[in-house]
């Protein structure tokens, strides 16, 4: 059933200081429309008043100094793609932008709208997550800086009152990392929301893996960072490492559902064959 | 009702619409351009693919007020005057267009193909038909448009 016009008004925003007010009386944000235009066109957006902060500068490019890239809220995954600091640094970011819808979705979709929509099974805040992302929140009453990690408290539930937006996402460039790992597993490449997905970091030496940094999307209510699988690597010589432990601690982490896309099971084997795929790749690079 | 105004394939224009109306609707119902399809209306399946500033855009997730002042260019304004732009005619020659309703949404994504990636490659060409369903071809006939497009090279026709 489609959306009933009348039931909604749109105003668009000229300045971020006139679309905190806004928000600040009730209106609901729309940015690039690929989740709101589709729950409006199915007639599942909730009727109101919505505020467009499509065009709004203060929420647009990117930044990047010797410790921070700063990500404008409206940046998006085609702009996420051809960012060459994002290509060199943060390269789980771009594979996560290249597989999220097609092109034209990606021309659209906003990195802040994937953040705020907060679908457990979003493509790129994993890759945030390996990347120790923080959210730049404003408000008409102030602003603050949170970890990203901190950002999703459960199934659609996140720190963001309604009289706020986010401003930027801002990644520190301080580490250089041995390898990046990003899969994303769903019915295909383009356009299907994935089945899970995965991003990770490593470092490491000859002899030993100093750390590695894990998150999965759509195998709890929420992204997740997985804390105790990243702490059995840590500090850990090859010879060492039982990759059936590390997979088994894995499995303690994860809350993986039945859902329309896939199956508990399927979720929990795929989790732990990523975690191998990872694991392998770390030792073959070693290797070389 | 909100007027909103805007550029159309190079004429400029003012619609008197709710601002949440979708971009597809108003140029289908209200500027009388049906080229440009509707096939799931969740932007899944490309058919109505149009360039907003130049950017490849599915019209049917964009609300009307999110175009103001911008430049649209539909399939409408592909074919120049009455000769056909390179990339329609290989879709006729190699049997990429079949029942048509993909086809817009295809030439469109093509055209940005050819703007991305002159030379463009296998992988290249697949990724960039990803967002375009076709329920006729298996495909097969329109990558082949594409191949033949990208090599007779020649989009200079296209505007913007």
């Amino acid at each position: 059933m489609r959306a009933y016009l009348p039931k909604y008004n749109l105003t668009t925003a000229s300045s971020l200081q006139q679309a905190l007010q806004m928000i600040g009386d009730n209106k609901r944000p729309i940015a690039g429309g690929t989740d709101l235009m589709v729950l409006f066109e199915s007639g599942h957006l909730a009727p109101g008043e919505y505020v467009n902060i499509h065009n709004l500068p203060d929420l647009q490019g990117i930044e990047v100094n010797d410790d921070y890239i700063t990500i404008g809220a409206l940046t998006t995954y085609s702009q996420l793609r051809r960012h060459k600091i994002i290509q060199e640094e943060f390269p789980c970011i771009c594979e996560a932008a290249k597989v999220t819808g097609g092109i034209a979705i990606q021309n659209r979709g906003t990195i802040g709208g994937n953040i705020a929509n907060a679908s457990p099974a979003a493509d790129t805040p994993p890759a945030l997550l390996i990347y120790d992302a923080e959210l730049k929140i404003v408000s008409t009453t102030g602003e603050k800086i949170i970890a990203y990690e901190n950002f999703h408290t459960g199934y659609k539930q996140m720190q963001l009152a309604a009289n706020e937006l986010i401003q930027h996402v801002r990644l520190p460039r301080k580490n250089k990392h041995n390898l990046h790992y990003y899969r994303k597993v769903g019915t295909r490449k383009a356009q299907a929301i994935s089945k899970l997905c995965m991003a990770g970091i490593a470092d490491f030496t000859p002899q030993k893996i100093t750390q590695v940094k894990i998150a999965l999307a759509s195998v709890a209510p929420t992204v997740i960072r997985c804390r105790q699988t990243e702490a059995y690597f840590h500090e850990k010589q090859y010879a060492q490492i039982d990759i059936c432990e590390a997979k088994r601690i894995l499995q303690t982490e994860i809350a993986a559902i039945d859902d329309l896309r896939s199956t508990k099971e399927y979720r929990i084997q795929v989790a732990c064959n990523l975690i191998q795929e990872f694991f392998n790749l770390i030792t073959e690079e070693n290797h070389e | 009702m909100e007027k909103i105004s805007f550029e159309v394939n190079g004429k400029p224009v003012s619609v008197d619409v709710h601002p949440f109306s979708r971009l597809l609707d108003v140029l289908r119902n209200e500027l009388e351009l049906t080229g440009t399809k509707e096939g799931c209306g969740e932007g899944e399946c490309g058919a109505c693919s149009v360039f907003i500033d130049g950017i490849l855009t599915n019209s049917c997730l964009v609300p009307i007020a999110q175009v103001q002042n911008c430049k649209v260019e539909t399939i409408e304004n592909i074919a120049t005057d009455n000769t056909l732009h390179t990339v329609q005619k290989a879709f006729i020659e190699t049997g990429g267009a079949q029942c048509g309703i993909c086809t817009p949404g295809m030439i469109m994504a093509t055209i940005n193909i050819l703007r991305s990636y002159p030379k463009a490659n296998d992988d290249e060409i697949r990724e960039g038909l990803a967002g375009n369903f076709c329920r006729c071809t298996g495909y097969t006939k329109i990558i082949d448009a594409v191949k033949k497009s990208i090599e007779e090279r020649k989009d200079e026709s296209v505007s913007s």
